[in-house]
């Protein structure tokens, strides 16, 4: 089925905040087995320049696949997720993101099309601080392979 | 960790490689820390039913892989200020203790006069590329 085109354009604004902690950024560095001290210790940060731990250059994805369920799951769009991969994906860093840090994410769809048979689905997450800031755009494209024949 | 200086730099500069062994544990683990649960990534039954040959690691933790190659360079992983993708084949985890081996390498693509650099990263396992077009900008010092 053929997602449909009105979508393009389409903005999610957030729904609540996400609260950086240092524990969270010190799971993921976990879960990538990167050990480097930027992620853990504050003093090792500080020496860096950063006035606390700061995340790894792909944390912004937790919030992005927290803005991007909201379009998957919305029933009008007609996705089968089970059937959805992840194409590409690109994140351009304004700013680190670092523990403390009080982060809005608001997700645009900027293309809705088929290509060979399969449909494609460009998402931008645009995640902005507390004072309204641009701390990381997120780029995703999510295509949504074709049936078993 | 102090940011690599853009003056030690030169275009064609490869970077450390990096091998690293993917298991069913690692893509728990990241299952978690990331909040993707699909279970193509944990779920053989879930994932053969989708067309796939087995279990696959996620497309996100291959990225971030591939940028610990980078990070681990620059010294100051907040100098990466871009950094892209394109999944281009699954890498594939089997049900063992050995799981999957992926590898990691990368060179200074291009050396602009305002310090930034870009890398270009290379992913392979099971002898093929898994990632396309993988780049990272790095401002240096």
């Amino acid at each position: 089925m053929a997602l449909d085109p009105s979508f393009l354009g389409r903005c999610y604004p957030a729904a609540g905040t996400y609260q950086v902690g240092r524990e969270k950024i010190r799971e993921f560095a976990e879960a990538i087995g990167d050990d480097n001290a930027v992620y853990r210790d504050p003093s090792a940060a500080r020496a860096c320049g950063y006035s606390d731990v700061i995340a790894p250059p792909t944390f912004a994805i937790i919030l992005a696949l927290r803005a991007q369920r909201v379009l998957v799951c919305d029933p009008e769009l007609g996705l089968d997720y089970s059937r959805v991969v992840h194409g590409n994906q690109s994140f351009t860093h304004h700013r680190p993101i670092r523990a403390g840090d009080e982060l809005a994410a608001t997700l645009h769809v900027d293309g809705v099309r088929t290509m060979g048979g399969n449909d494609m689905l460009t998402v931008r997450c645009q995640i902005t601080d507390a004072a309204g800031d641009p701390v990381t755009t997120a780029r995703s494209v999510l295509v949504v392979r074709r049936e078993n024949r | 960790m102090s940011r690599r200086r853009s003056s030690e730099v030169t275009e064609g500069d490869e970077l450390p490689g990096l091998q690293i062994r993917v298991t069913r544990a690692d893509l728990v683990r990241y299952a978690g820390a990331s909040g993707d649960f699909n279970p193509i990534h944990w779920n053989e039954r879930a994932a053969r039913e989708v067309g796939l040959p087995d279990v696959i690691a996620h497309g996100m933790l291959t990225m971030a892989l591939a940028n610990r190659l980078v990070t681990t360079w620059a010294g100051d992983p907040g100098a990466v200020v871009e950094c892209a993708v394109r999944f281009t084949r699954p890498v594939v985890v089997p049900d063992d203790a050995e799981g999957t081996l992926v590898e990691f390498s990368g060179k200074v693509a291009q050396r602009h006069d305002d310090g930034t650099v870009v890398i270009a990263i290379t992913a392979r396992s099971a002898a093929q590329s898994v990632l396309g077009q993988a780049t990272a900008t790095i401002a240096l010092a």
